[in-house]
């Protein structure tokens, strides 16, 4: 199939960007997206102009390093993959696709498809994890958890972090990926003894680092690769309500 | 007192604010919409009604008082849901400066990307309300205390009467949302129940905005008319 690209263009975080049209031709169906602007950039060097740089790692969408927006949606037009998930049969011969970075204020391009989501490690500093010494790992089911909420919990640490939310969110808040992170503790008896305090620095961080806040669009949940579900920021707005009298 | 101040100072917060304040006006939007039923049964009894309205809290306090004090109490809630709709907004807008060539629509609903807009028509609409029906300097046979009288003659316009169907539909997709919306932000999300709020959001919305424009549609069918 022959491809064309409009891709975003920036040569590093304080210069300006612009889209480059490009033609990828002869890309088997069964390429995956990654492997087409492999394609792409192999011409690129040959050419001897700058390869298309974009972040991806482990290409079976469990590292949450990759994400672009394709046509306007984060990981592109398929629900629950990231983007090293997405195949070239998805599109049609002759498609116009548009690329371009995960766009926020808190996530600035490094360099064109490639944003800084340190930001996001930052709310994570910030309260994600439980600090008691626990010793060497206990036997399973030594300590009695209700099913109800193990699964709601692993629900929520199904995030890999990825910035989607942030991308499809028309406020750029990172409210999806906050309350998911509080909620996979918080919803456990280790996460009980820092749970306010952990809310409250999470929420705290991601408004210091420029994210915007959320409207209840619920773009986030149809963005989101692992299908979190905004129920999670019901319930981290009732932490942060309860944490505001403690 | 740090978190309290915490709380004050987030975003989450403030839509805890925005929240609380909506259910109020949002109560007293259905008490409105009750009380402007009352057309249906003549003129003397939504004539009583609305002279009623002055005389509440009667022997306690003297005539208009009780409405004054709703008045200014309504007023505080608007400014605290305005407040923190601004400063939500200034917030988000500073998150992304530069947009997306491309975008597609992933929203739950229309209703939420109104909000903001639909929030600056019905502000719109709440002025030219009160200097139309309440001040009477918006009316053209404005007659103070004949609220009967005024309410038909005013609706008899069809541009009043658009307009004001209009506002009502704003303030539907405002409510549909809105309802929602409180529900999350104050974690009314039981399992068992979460799934009824978007139906009962809905049933709610079409039960106020149809009883609101069910007068001026009156008016104008001439179903509603001076004696």
């Amino acid at each position: 199939m022959n491809l064309i690209l409009q891709v975003w263009r920036q040569d590093g975080p304080d210069t300006k960007g612009r889209f480059v049209r490009y033609e990828a031709n002869n890309i088997s169906d069964h390429a995956s997206f990654f492997e087409m602007l492999d394609i792409v950039n192999e011409q690129l060097v040959e050419k001897g102009e700058q390869q298309i740089h974009f972040s991806h790692d482990c290409r079976e969408g469990i590292c949450g390093t990759c994400g672009m927006v394709i046509n306007g949606t984060p990981h592109g037009p398929d629900p629950g993959i990231t983007t090293c998930q997405l195949h070239m049969r998805r599109f049609k011969d002759g498609d116009e696709i548009w690329v371009e970075p995960f766009r926020a204020t808190a996530m600035p391009v490094i360099k064109d498809l490639v944003v800084d989501r340190s930001a996001l490690d930052c709310i994570i500093q910030a309260g994600g994890y439980i600090s008691a010494n626990t010793g060497n790992a206990q036997d399973a089911n030594a300590i009695p958890i209700p099913k109800r909420d193990s699964d709601l919990a692993m629900d929520a640490a199904a995030c890999i972090g990825c910035g989607a939310c942030v991308a499809a969110c028309p406020n750029a808040s990172a409210m999806l990926f906050t309350s998911a992170k509080v909620s996979h503790l918080g919803l456990l008896p280790q996460g009980q003894p820092e749970r306010f305090e952990r809310v409250r620095g999470m929420v705290e961080t991601m408004e210091d680092k420029g994210f915007g806040n959320c409207t209840n669009h619920g773009s986030c949940q149809n963005a989101c690769p692992k299908e979190i579900s905004v129920d999670f920021i019901a319930r981290l707005n009732g932490d942060f309500l309860k944490a505001g009298f403690k | 007192m740090r978190s309290v101040f915490s709380l004050y100072r987030s975003s989450v917060g403030k839509k805890i604010v925005m929240a609380i304040s909506g259910i109020f006006l949002f109560l007293w939007i259905v008490g409105h919409m009750l009380g402007n039923l009352k057309v249906f049964f003549g003129q003397e009894a939504f004539d009583h009604y609305a002279h009623g309205l002055k005389e509440l809290g009667d022997p306690f306090l003297l005539h208009g008082q009780f409405l004054w004090i709703i008045r200014f109490v309504m007023l505080a809630i608007i400014v605290l849901h305005m407040w923190s709709a601004l400063s939500v907004y200034l917030q988000s807008r500073a998150a992304r400066r530069l947009g997306y060539r491309k975008t597609d629509d992933l929203t739950f609903t229309y209703a939420s990307r109104t909000m903001r807009w639909g929030g600056v028509i019905l502000l719109v609409y709440i002025v030219y309300h009160l200097l139309h029906f309440t001040v009477g300097s918006a009316h053209p046979q404005f007659v103070p205390g004949a609220a009967y009288a005024n309410l038909v003659i005013g609706f008899r316009n069809w541009w009043v009467s658009g307009f004001y169907i209009v506002a009502m539909l704003a303030l539907g997709l405002h409510l549909y949302h809105g309802l929602w919306s409180a529900c999350q932000t104050l974690n009314f999300n039981n399992p068992m129940l979460r799934d009824l709020r978007r139906p009962v959001a809905l049933l709610i919305t079409l039960f106020i905005v149809l009883g609101f424009c069910s007068v001026p549609i009156s008016v104008l069918a001439g179903i509603v008319t001076l004696p």
